[in-house]
C-alpha cells in the first residue's frame, strides 16, 4: 500500500524552532490576559501595570534616588533630623537623618532583590523536591512530607526569625539572610503542590510510555513530569511575591531583618518612625508604609488575577452561545463532519464496514488485506 | 558507557534454528489488594488480583499474535509483562538468552529498544508538552543514538514519512493537541519504530479511534510488519479485527489463554466453548443484522476470586462433572429461579431456606439450614424442585450428593480440575472436552 499524505499541503512552515519557542512562550505569557475578563482582568492589568512601576523604580533607583540610602550629609551640610517636606528632601528626612524619599526608592531595590532571589531559591528546592517526593514515592516521600507539614504548620514569621538568627552569624544581616528566612517559610506550598501533581501525572499512560522507551528515572521527571507539574506554580509565585514583601517588612519591623546598614528597607523605617508618629511626624512612617501596601496590593492583583484566570476550579468561563447549523433534511454525511481533521474526510471515502452506532464494532475484512 | 550497553541488547540471531523470539513460560501476574502495610507485616495479606495466572505460549518471529477477551480478563498485563513493563510475580519471559522478569529495570532498559509498545490512547500516551519532533526523537536521544539536533531531526522526518504524517515539516513542530486521533497514533507509531524494534505490543491501538481511520492505522501496521520484519503481540476485545490481522490468535479468561492456535483454525473450528460464545458475538458485516452477544450467564467473575475449576464452568453451557461445581453456583441458580416467580412462592421459598450466606464460601461441599419453623425435608424438596424446573442446568452434574442430614441439607459437589492448555487438533485448549 502507498502511504498517502494525510493532510493538504498547507503554508510554508517557519523553520525557525528558536523562533516558535519564543513566540509560544510569548503566546503563554499572554494567555491570562487574553482569557480574562471583567474583575479578573482589571485586577491582571491594575497589578502589571503597578508592579511594573516598582520594578522600574527599583532598577533606575541610581538615577532616581537623589542621595544614597545611608547617606547623611550632602555637600559637607548634614541633613535635619526629623525635616519636614521640603524641595531638597521631598519626602522629608528621618530619625536617623536620612532622606525618606530616597529610603523608598531603594527600598523598592531591595524589595525586588530579596523577593527575586527567594523566590528562584524556593521555587527551585520545593519543586525539585516535590517532583521526587512525587515520583519515587516510599519512605522518601513520608519523610519529606512529614518535614514539609511540620514547616507548614509553624508559624510564619517565627519561622523566618528562626531561620533568619540562625544564618545572621554565617551571612551576616543583609540581603541573603532575609531571602533565606523567607524561603524556608515558603518551600512547603511548592512542595505540596508539586507532589500532589506528581503523584497523579504519573500514573499518565505517557509517562508509562517514556518508561517503555527506555528513559531513566531522572529524564522521566526532567522531561516529561516537570512541564506538566509545575502548571499552577506561577499563581503561586506571585501570591507568594506579594506574601513575601509583608514578610520581609515584618522581619525588618521586628529588627530581626536587613541591618539598616547593609540596604534600605520599609519594615526597619517604619520601626523607626514608631516614634514619630506621637509628635506629628506623619512622613517618615506614612511613606515606606505607603510604598508596602502599593507592592503587597500590585502583587496581589497580579496573584488574584492570575489565579482566577489560570484555576479551572475558579474559573467562570465567558458563556459563548453554541450555534448549530441549521438542519438539512437531506443533507449529505460530509457536511455534518467538520473537515479541519483532514484524516477524517479522506478516510471516510474507504471507510470500512460496522455499525457506527456501535463504537465497539470495528472494522470487519473489508478493510481489505 | 552506553557503547558497553549498546553491545549488550542482544538480538537472538534472526531466522536460526530456533525460531521463537520469545518464550513465554508459566507467567504469573498477581496484583495484592486492599493489603495494608500493617497487614502485609503480619502476614494477613488483602485480597490477590490474578491477573494473569500461569501464561505459557512461543511467539513466533514476525507473526502476529492476537490476545483476544473480554475487558478485564489480562491482556493489558500480559502484554505489559512481557516488555517488563509490570513485574511478574512468577514464571519466565525467555528473550535471546535472557529472562527478562529476573532483569533489574536498569539492565532492561537496552532491551527496551527491541521491544516498544503501542497504547490504546494516543492522546494519552504522548507527552502533552512535547512537540512531534522532541517526541518521537526522544528515544533516540535516550539510548544516545544521535551526535546531534540535525541527525535527530533527519531520522524523525525518515520515521514521520514512514507512518504517513506528511508533509513531515507541517508535523514537526505541532504538538498532540493539535492533531486528530489517528494521526497521534501515527506519532506513537513512528516513535515506536524509529529504534528499529523486533517486537511491538500494541494494546488495543485503535479501539480509540474514529471509525473511519481504524482500517488505515491496521493497513499501517501491517505495511510497517513487512517492511521492517516486526513481529506484533496485538491485543484486543474486537475478534473481527483479530481475524483480519493477526496469524495466530489467544483467547484470554480470567488471566488465562484458554485455546491458542492459528487464526482460520480459531474461526473456523472453535473448540473451547469461551470461543464458541465469542465468535456467536461477532457482528455481522450486515449492520442491520448485528447478532446479540449471548454468553450464556452472568458477567465475568471477579478475577479476586476466581471459580473453582474450570474458571470459565459458571457460564460455560457444556460443563460437566469435571468441570468444578462448587457452592457459590448455587446461589446465582436459585436467584435466577425466583426471579420467574410471583411474590406468594417467592416469599414461601425464600423462606425455607435460612441464611444463603454459607453460599459465598468457595467450597466442593455445602450445608443448607432451613429457615425458621422449617425441615431439612423442605429444602431438599425445593431444590429438587429447581433441578425438576431446568434438569439441563449444567449446575446439576456437579451435584454429587443431595441429601437431608443432621437438620440440614448437605449438598456435595464433584471435585473440579483445572483445565491444562493441551493440543486439540490444529490448535492448543485448555477444556477438560478435549
Ligand atoms: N495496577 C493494578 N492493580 C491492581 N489490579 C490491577 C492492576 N492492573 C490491572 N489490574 C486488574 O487485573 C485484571 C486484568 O486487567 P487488564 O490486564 O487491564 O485486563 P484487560 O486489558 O484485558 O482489560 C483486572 O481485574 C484489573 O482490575
Ligand atoms: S472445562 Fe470446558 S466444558 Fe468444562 S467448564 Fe471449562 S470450558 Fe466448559
Ligand atoms: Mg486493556
Amino acid at each position: 500500500m502507498a502511504i498517502t499524505p494525510t493532510v493538504e499541503v498547507g503554508e510554508p512552515q517557519h523553520d525557525s524552532t528558536h523562533r516558535s519557542r519564543l513566540a509560544r512562550i510569548a503566546f503563554v505569557i499572554a494567555t491570562p490576559y487574553r482569557q480574562s475578563a471583567g474583575i479578573a482582568r482589571a485586577m491582571l492589568v491594575v497589578g502589571t501595570v503597578l508592579t511594573g512601576l516598582m520594578v522600574l523604580v527599583a532598577v533606575f533607583a541610581p538615577l532616581i534616588a537623589p542621595y544614597d540610602f545611608d547617606q547623611v550629609s550632602d555637600g559637607g551640610a548634614r541633613f535635619p533630623k526629623q525635616g519636614e517636606p521640603s524641595g531638597t528632601h521631598w519626602f522629608g528626612t528621618n530619625v536617623q537623618t536620612f532622606d525618606v524619599f530616597s529610603r523608598v526608592v531603594w527600598g523598592a531595590r531591595t524589595e525586588l532583590k530579596v523577593v527575586l532571589m527567594a523566590l528562584a531559591l524556593t521555587i527551585v528546592i520545593g519543586v525539585v523536591l516535590g517532583l521526587v517526593a512525587g515520583f519515587v514515592g516510599g519512605w522518601l516521600d513520608r519523610i519529606l512530607v512529614l518535614i514539609m507539614d511540620s514547616l507548614f504548620a509553624f508559624p510564619y514569621l517565627l519561622l523566618a526569625i528562626v531561620v533568619a538568627f540562625l544564618l545572621s552569624d554565617k551571612l551576616g544581616g543583609g540581603v541573603t539572610t532575609a531571602a533565606a528566612a523567607i524561603t524556608a517559610v515558603y518551600i512547603p506550598q511548592y512542595f505540596r503542590v508539586v507532589r500532589n501533581s506528581t503523584v497523579s501525572a504519573k500514573e499518565a499512560t505517557y509517562v508509562e510510555a517514556a518508561r517503555a522507551l527506555g528513559a531513566p528515572p531522572h529524564i522521566i521527571m526532567s522531561r516529561y513530569l516537570f512541564t506538566n507539574v509545575i502548571q499552577s506554580v506561577p499563581v503561586i509565585a506571585t501570591l507568594n511575591a506579594a506574601d513575601a514583601v509583608g514578610t520581609l517588612a515584618a522581619l525588618g519591623f521586628l529588627g530581626y531583618g536587613i541591618q539598616p546598614t547593609e540596604a534600605a528597607e520599609w519594615g526597619y523605617d517604619l520601626n523607626r518612625a514608631m516614634d514619630d508618629a506621637t509628635s506629628g511626624i506623619w512622613w517618615t512612617a506614612v511613606y515606606p508604609g505607603l510604598a508596602i501596601v502599593l507592592l503587597v496590593m500590585a502583587l496581589t492583583f497580579v496573584g488574584e488575577g492570575l489565579n482566577e484566570t489560570l484555576n479551572p476550579t475558579l474559573r467562570v468561563r465567558r458563556l459563548l452561545p453554541v450555534v448549530l447549523p441549521p438542519r438539512q433534511p437531506a443533507a449529505p454525511v460530509e457536511n455534518a463532519i467538520p473537515v479541519e481533521k483532514a484524516e477524517v474526510g479522506r478516510d471516510r471515502r474507504t471507510g470500512v464496514g460496522g455499525s457506527p452506532a456501535d463504537p465497539e464494532t470495528s472494522t470487519t475484512e473489508e478493510g481489505g488485506r | 558507557m552506553p557503547t558497553k550497553l549498546d553491545a549488550q541488547v542482544p538480538s537472538s540471531a534472526p531466522g536460526g534454528a530456533d525460531d521463537a523470539l520469545m518464550k513465554v513460560r508459566d507467567l504469573q501476574v498477581h496484583y495484592a489488594l486492599r493489603g495494608s502495610s500493617m497487614g502485609r507485616l503480619f502476614g494477613a495479606g488483602g485480597d490477590v488480583v490474578k491477573a494473569v495466572d500461569g501464561v505459557t505460549f512461543d511467539l513466533r518471529r514476525r507473526e502476529v499474535l492476537g490476545l483476544v477477551g473480554e475487558s478485564g480478563s489480562g491482556k493489558t498485563t500480559l502484554g505489559r509483562a512481557l516488555l517488563g513493563l509490570v513485574r511478574p510475580t512468577g514464571g519466565e519471559v525467555r528473550y535471546g538468552e535472557h529472562d527478562l522478569p529476573s532483569l533489574s529495570e536498569r539492565r532492561l532498559r537496552p532491551f527496551r529498544r527491541k521491544l516498544q509498545m503501542v497504547f490504546q490512547d494516543p492522546s494519552a500516551a504522548l507527552n502533552p508538552s512535547m512537540d512531534i519532533e522532541a517526541a518521537v526523537g526522544h528515544p533516540l536521544q535516550i539510548h544516545k543514538l544521535v551526535a546531534n539536533r540535525t541527525e535527530r531531526r533527519e531520522r524523525v522526518v525518515e520515521a514521520l514519512e514512514r507512518v504517513g504524517l506528511a508533509p513531515v515539516e507541517r508535523f514537526l513542530s505541532k504538538y498532540p493537541s493539535d492533531l486528530s486521533g489517528g494521526q497521534k497514533q501515527r506519532a506513537v507509531l513512528a516513535r515506536a519504530i524509529i529504534l528499529g524494534p523486533e517486537l511491538l505490543v500494541a494494546d488495543e491501538p485503535i479501539s480509540m479511534l474514529d471509525m473511519s481511520v481504524r482500517a488505515k492505522i491496521l493497513e499501517l501496521m501491517l505495511d510497517l510488519k513487512r517492511d521492517l520484519d516486526l513481529t506484533y503481540v496485538y491485543i484486543t476485545h474486537d475478534l473481527a479485527t483479530a481475524k483480519f490481522f493477526c496469524d495466530r490468535v489467544a483467547i484470554m479468561y480470567l488471566g488465562r489463554i484458554v485455546e491458542i492456535g492459528p487464526t482460520e483454525e480459531i474461526f473456523s473450528d472453535p473448540k473451547h466453548p469461551y470461543t464458541k460464545a465469542l465468535l456467536r458475538a461477532i457482528p455481522e458485516p450486515d449492520p442491520g443484522a448485528l447478532v446479540p452477544r449471548d454468553l450464556p450467564r452472568g458477567e465475568i467473575p471477579d478475577a479476586a476470586a476466581p471459580p473453582l475449576g474450570c474458571s470459565f464452568h459458571p457460564r460455560c453451557p457444556a460443563a460437566f462433572e469435571k468441570c468444578g461445581w462448587e457452592t457459590r453456583d448455587l446461589r446465582p441458580l436459585l436467584e435466577q429461579r425466583w426471579l420467574g416467580l410471583d411474590e406468594d412462592a417467592y416469599d414461601a421459598e425464600r423462606a425455607t431456606i435460612g441464611n444463603l450466606d454459607s453460599l459465598d464460601v468457595p467450597a466442593h461441599q455445602v450445608r443448607l439450614s432451613p429457615g425458621r419453623g422449617r425441615g431439612p425435608g423442605d429444602v431438599e424438596a425445593l431444590v429438587q424442585r429447581a433441578r425438576e424446573a431446568d434438569p439441563q442446568e449444567p449446575l446439576w452434574k456437579g451435584v454429587k450428593r443431595l441429601e437431608a442430614q443432621d437438620g440440614a441439607v448437605a449438598v456435595d459437589f464433584h471435585e473440579g480440575e483445572d483445565p491444562r492448555l493441551r493440543p486439540a487438533g490444529a490448535v492448543e485448549v485448555a477444556c477438560h472436552l478435549y
